[in-house]
């Protein structure tokens, strides 16, 4: 299917980057939140139509330094808010496997231009689920990293304690290779962490090395709670990877997450209430309509987020500044920090027991295009297995594990602080 | 208790402070613009994506900006914590680049500090509840000058992101003449520190709370009951830009609130606009108390530990205890003491003279010479402090008998400052030296020869004169003869 039917760019335009570089000669498709210095950068946000951003992100600036050519915006649901890249006010884009379907989200625009062929790696970000999420449902490898190992420095921010960029990629390799490009500390970003020295034992090699393949006597925790609640159709492809893996020498264990049962309505507490102060700043006089209204500033700032704003954003506003007012702070917001704070600790046990973790990506299999954009709650609890990671600041892959009704299935991998080279290493033998 | 009413009573003001002041860093506190303005600059040009909250943006917390807040910390005798992060302060107004402000919240940098302040010959102390760094608006020019009037609003990055301290003391001020002295005071203590510019413009703004009590229930030592306090109806007093105003803008106020009071009108609980030029508050009308800033932490900054830091930093000597040394070490008295302790950089050149001449010879060149000149230059110590050598060496010429203290004063020390150059040539120029003996007497001969009657006078007894012969002397040799030393040849060769 022709790109322009997929409604993969909200703007193409290439960017060409150095001459030589690890990445000479690829292609990628950069999400649409991501700042391009003189490429305008809109977030899939009416609000954001004309914003022109007057610098590079700094994986920008590293996918350039890298010797790639970057030759796109890649859709998004809007301001990241969204698991179909439906909410795009530049209208959804369509699932490369099949176009009835929603690519995921909300780096749907990245996954597609990957699974479509029409660049060869793409960058998205990953803030409950964002960049694996459209992996799983356009069968490519997405990775989102430990939270402090990629610059934030130009990504607009929807929830800065949980985002992260990733790479999206056909291979295992591919998208390693391209984080191997963007990873590493940023005097820009002050969260930014060198991993050798914020773990042990952190090891040599790149993260495109790390691709060998090899998992023997490695141990994989099967998440249990994580499988329950998942589709049988994509329980089926999950358990035969599995299954896979301890024919390559795998250990698998069963592990528990109690506190995952909290980690949505936790999540979405944390990321609206971040959400409501990181878009305040859309008021008109800068961005989005401006002038033409009479009364007040407040109500000119009201006209103008009317205006630019779609409803999702809205409600995620609204929803996120309730959480955060006196009298519902301790109730909403402080409640979800410690949720936060009890999923942490979880997944730091849970790792004592095994190498790595596994869970199906997403629990279901890519809704049609308009099903599911009427019921938020619905699309929330998809985000089910992905926003644990987040909220524990841990790196995660997802890679492709086969079909199921013709529809591609993604496993996703959970590794220690840092763990990027074990998580890695394990999804190579998933491909397989 | 008493069963008269409120109106019945006298009353007595209780005055707390929120300070802020522009912190002197060389670049903004979370970015690497300067701080500086330069002369002419253009709006929005001293900016950058980080302190235009452009998306994507991120702030990086400068560490200048904290060493600054610590020594503070240490001036205030303040607690420092192990360690300090940043929150967001949500509202909503055009000045604010993201329209929300990064401050501090749950842990400030300082807590319980005290400062002590001179009111009326009483050293009082002032308790500092907490002390915490934030980044600076932007400002807004209204067209038309007045907010309510405006057509339109302009608004100027430049200044966002500047660091700033907010000072924030307890309810301690009785007076708004101690608010006053308060001011004055941190300031000096700020200037002494080396973090604070009293010159630049905007460098302090204050706030201030203000409500009345019964004056019977303000206890012999000022304290006043926690009940009472939480009884009073407050005001909050913003725009006040200065030492001056801050006097001007809370007598204003309590003479309002008084009056109310006395009509038996409660106070009401609000925020009042200083309006400079009326002289007067105007309610802002706005529910300020109601104001939810919806404070969160701030996941873009990590804490930053600064447990060693109070020990590491060194701080220099504070303008008390210099003042103090200065009279006990030099033997000055008050006066000259607080005038070279004014700043800290009269005081360290005040000390360099001084440890080249007798302490009190510097004192007066110093306290009294330089200073005055310069005040009437409207000039500072800092337009000198590169020519110690210079003004030193006029001193020494001075000590030496080489010039007169009156040449020294009235030609030298002048053209020093108004043209620039060095005593010695300054000297040269103007043929200044001392005038050699036999030029001395030369001139008195000449004058006694010349003034008959006045010799005549002089032998019958008038006062008057020799002080005659004395100056035609002085005027013969150009000023440069010491009037002492001509006094006593005069005498000499008249009862000769
Ligand atoms: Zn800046």
């Amino acid at each position: 299917m022709a790109d322009a039917d997929l409604n993969v760019f909200v703007t193409e335009e290439r960017i060409e980057g150095e001459d030589d570089g690890p990445l000479a000669g690829k292609t990628v498709a950069v999400k649409d939140n991501l700042s391009t210095e003189g490429v305008r950068t809109t977030c899939g946000s009416a609000m954001l139509d004309d914003y022109v951003p007057p610098y590079d992100a700094t994986v920008v600036r590293r996918l350039k330094g890298a010797g790639a050519t970057i030759v796109g915006k890649a859709n998004m649901d809007e301001f990241g808010m969204g698991g179909t890249t439906e909410t795009s006010a530049y209208g959804p884009t369509r699932n490369p496997v099949d176009p009835e379907r929603v690519p995921g989200g909300s780096s749907g625009g990245s996954a597609a231009a990957v699974a479509a062929g029409e660049a060869d790696l793409a960058l998205g970000t990953d803030t409950g689920g964002s960049v694996r999420n459209p992996a799983a449902f356009c069968g490519v490898v997405g990775i989102k990293p430990t939270y402090g190992l990629v610059s934030r420095y130009g990504l607009v921010a929807y929830a800065n304690s949980l985002e992260q960029v990733g790479p999206l990629a056909p291979t295992v390799e591919g998208a390693a290779a391209l984080l191997d490009a963007v990873a590493g500390p940023d005097e820009r970003d002050g969260t930014t962490r060198d991993p050798t020295e914020a773990v042990d034992d952190y090891p040599d090699g790149s993260y495109a090395d790390a691709a060998d393949g090899d998992v023997d006597g490695t141990t994989i925790g099967v998440v249990s709670d994580l499988v329950e609640g998942a589709d049988e159709a994509v329980v089926g492809a999950f358990e035969d990877a599995i299954a896979d893996l301890e024919s390559q020498g795998a250990e698998v264990v069963d592990v528990s997450l109690e506190s995952v049962e909290h980690a949505v309505q936790a999540y979405y507490v944390i990321a609206m209430s971040e959400a409501s102060s990181n878009l305040a700043r859309y008021d008109g006089v800068r961005y989005g309509k401006s002038g033409g209204y009479e009364g007040n500033w407040n109500d000119a700032f009201a006209r103008a987020r009317e205006e630019g704003f779609g409803p999702e954003v809205k409600r995620r506003i609204l929803l996120g500044t309730y959480a955060l007012s006196a009298g519902y702070h301790d109730k909403y917001y402080k409640k979800a920090q410690d949720a936060r704070a009890w999923v942490k600790q979880d997944f730091d046990e849970a790792l004592s027991e095994a190498d790595v973790l596994a869970t199906p990506t997403m629990p279901v299999l890519p809704p049609k295009v308009g099903d599911s954009l009427d019921d938020p709650l619905s699309l929330y609890l998809m985000d089910a297995n992905t926003v644990p990671v987040n909220l524990a600041n841990l790196p995660a892959i997802s890679v492709p594990a086969g079909e199921a009704e013709g529809l591609p299935v993604g496993l996703q991998l959970v590794g220690p602080k840092f763990g990027e080279h074990d998580i890695v290493r394990v999804a190579s033998a998933v491909e397989n | 208790m008493t069963a008269q009413t409120l109106e019945q009573r006298d009353l007595a003001a209780v005055i707390g402070l929120e300070v802020h002041v522009q912190l002197e860093t060389d670049t903004k506190i979370f970015c690497g613009c300067s701080t500086e303005a330069t002369e002419d600059e253009e709006p929005n040009t001293r900016t950058c994506p980080t302190c235009l909250g452009l998306p994507g943006a991120l702030p990086v917390l400068n560490e200048g900006a904290v060493e600054a807040a610590v020594k503070i910390g240490k001036a205030l005798d303040a607690d420092i914590p192990e360690e300090t992060s940043f929150h967001r302060k949500n509202y909503y107004y055009p000045d604010l680049p993201k329209n929300f402000q990064i401050t501090q919240y749950d842990a400030p940098i300082c807590r319980d500090g005290r400062i002590e302040v001179e009111i009326e010959d009483e050293r009082r102390e002032i308790s500092i509840r907490r002390a915490h760094l934030e980044e600076d608006p932007g400002s807004l020019q209204h067209a038309g000058g007045s907010i309510d009037t405006a057509d339109y609003t302009l608004v100027n990055y430049n200044r966002a992101g500047t660091p700033l301290m907010e000072v924030v003391t307890r309810p301690d001020f009785r007076s708004p003449k101690e608010t006053r002295r308060f001011l004055a005071k941190m300031e000096e203590v700020l200037e002494y520190l080396g973090v604070f510019d009293a010159t630049r413009d905007g460098s302090l703004r204050v706030d201030a709370n203000i409500s009345m009590v019964p004056a019977d229930e303000v206890a012999e030592d000022g304290s006043i009951a926690e009940e009472t306090l939480e009884s009073a109806n407050r005001t909050e007093v913003k725009n006040i830009s200065s030492h001056k105003g801050a006097e001007k803008a809370l007598a204003y106020e309590v003479t309002r609130q008084k009056n109310a009071i006395k009509r038996g009108r409660a106070v009401e609980q609000e925020t009042r606009h200083w309006d400079e030029s009326r002289g007067v508050t105007v309610s802002m009308r706005s529910k300020e108390e109601e104001k939810d800033y919806r404070y969160f932490r701030e996941a873009d900054l990590p804490p930053l530990r600064v447990s060693g830091w109070k020990e590491e930093i060194p701080i220099p000597e504070l303008p008390d205890a210099r003042r103090d040394r200065f009279r006990e070490e030099y033997g000055l008295d008050e006066e000259s003491a607080d005038k070279l302790t004014s700043t800290k950089e009269v005081a360290d050149f005040y000390e360099e003279v001084a440890e080249r001449f007798d302490p009190d010879l510097a004192a007066t060149w110093v306290a009294d010479n330089l200073l005055g000149e310069l005040n009437y230059r409207d000039m500072r110590i800092t337009d000198v402090t590169d020519r110690l050598d210079e003004f030193a060496r006029l001193v020494e010429l001075v000590d030496e008998g080489e010039i007169t203290t009156k040449n020294a004063e009235e030609v030298v020390l002048r053209r020093m400052l108004d043209e620039g150059e060095d005593p010695d040539a300054v000297i040269e120029a103007e043929g200044l030296g001392t005038a050699d003996d036999d030029e001395v007497a030369v001139a008195v001969s000449e004058a006694i020869d010349e003034n008959p009657d006045a010799v005549e006078d002089y032998h019958a007894g008038e006062g008057g004169a020799l002080n005659f012969l004395v100056g035609q002397v002085m005027g013969k040799t150009g000023g440069s003869a010491d009037p002492g030393d001509v006094n006593r040849l005069l005498r000499e060769r008249l009862e000769d």
